[in-house]
């Protein structure tokens, strides 16, 4: 499951952030989430307990899904990711790779391939909260 | 607000010994056939991977014939195809046309490289895009010990660009193993090119090159693959 690179790479960066800021007990983690990544919660929130026991952590994290805000380049229409009719096998690989959205999305109003993904891709830590003790 | 995927990418390449990023200012000299001929030539003795970043014009696929796909557990594995791990944006856009601007590409690698479990390797690959494009400044960001290989044909207009990328790695401290002529046939520009870099040595032009596209055995049996081979022993 992908969703276990992306929570192993939360945890990574969570741990080299907070000692940037020399936080040293990581106790709660604020994480946004863009709606493409498409992520099975359930594994994903399983996978962070289980990589968080390894690290010997206990964290709460919060997590919002943002959702997905396109722009076309061309006709200025904007419109939302579930607004697009992906076939089963499309939605996967923009789950696996968002990008690729490029590949299989068009403007609903002007049909242009030339849009913007103005929110809801990547996997962001907004806020570490602990102590340095 | 911290890009999460960013803290995993060191983790994800620490067990690879080197990157080697197979780059050309110019488009059209034959990059992604050395790519592909030098990962297979090096995966004869050491663990080797290939990851295709060339979005617009991916096509190290077609050369080693990749058919098999990446399997998903705790990330992607890449398939292994003649002894390489393989990784390309083809699996996820397939014969689509891959249209990203600058920002989509740098979050398309990050993805690629928080996903991709490579595990050990020698040496990852990489067949870079034409240019000095998103691309070659994500491999200077996210891969910092990254070399590079130029790949420039005789030709004039080839070399002139070339040129500009090599005085680019330079100036911003990159480690560029060398530059390879391909497409050689009687006019060389090896002292052109020692005059500011490394030279590698040259690949003569191969008329039957094309013939050997999805067949890698018969590519490294051919005129064009053994002076690849003669080349890979010098990385």
């Amino acid at each position: 499951m992908h969703e276990w690179a992306l929570a192993e790479a939360v945890i990574k960066t969570a741990i080299e952030k907070a000692k940037e800021h020399k936080i040293k007990k990581i106790n709660e983690i604020d994480l946004k989430i863009g709606e493409m990544q498409d992520i099975e919660m359930d594994i994903f929130k399983f996978a962070l307990d289980e990589l968080m026991k390894e690290y010997g952590m206990e964290v709460k994290v919060n997590i919002t899904i943002q959702k997905t805000r396109l722009r076309c380049n061309v006709c200025n229409h904007e419109w939302n990711f579930d607004e697009f009719e992906l076939t089963e096998e499309e939605k996967e690989f923009v789950h696996f790779l968002p990008e690729s959205i490029f590949s299989y999305a068009r403007c609903p109003k002007c049909g242009s391939q030339y849009f913007e993904i103005i929110e809801g891709r990547g996997v962001w830590i907004e806020a570490i909260r602990g102590n340095d003790d | 607000m911290i890009d999460a995927r960013i803290g995993v990418i060191e983790e994800r390449l620490k067990n690879v010994k080197r990157i080697i990023a197979v780059s050309s200012g110019k488009g059209g000299v034959g990059k992604s056939m050395v790519s592909a001929a030098i990962a297979l030539t090096l995966a004869k003795k050491y663990k080797v991977g290939l990851l295709d970043l060339d979005f617009y014009g991916p096509s190290t696929h077609l050369i080693i014939n990749a058919n098999e796909k990446p399997v998903e557990k705790n990330g992607i594995l890449p398939p292994i195809i003649d002894k390489i791990k393989f990784m390309s944006i083809i699996y996820f856009t397939e014969e689509n046309p891959a249209p990203l601007k600058g920002k989509d590409i740098i979050n398309a690698i990050i993805e690629l490289l928080t996903i991709t479990i490579w595990d050990e390797l020698d040496f990852l690959i990489i067949d870079m895009p034409p240019g000095m494009g998103e691309e070659v400044m994500a491999i200077i960001k996210f891969m910092k010990n990254a070399e590079f290989i130029v790949v420039t044909t005789p030709s004039i207009l080839s070399w002139e660009t070339v040129k500009k990328l090599l005085i680019f790695l330079r100036e911003n401290k990159c480690n560029v193993v060398g530059v390879i002529e391909n497409m050689v046939m009687e006019k060389s520009i090896e002292n052109e090119i020692k005059k500011i870099s490394n030279y590698l040595g040259k690949i003569g032009f191969d008329e039957n090159v094309e013939n050997c596209i999805g067949e890698p055995s018969k590519l490294l049996e051919s005129k064009f693959g053994k002076d690849v081979e003669k080349i890979a022993v010098k990385i």
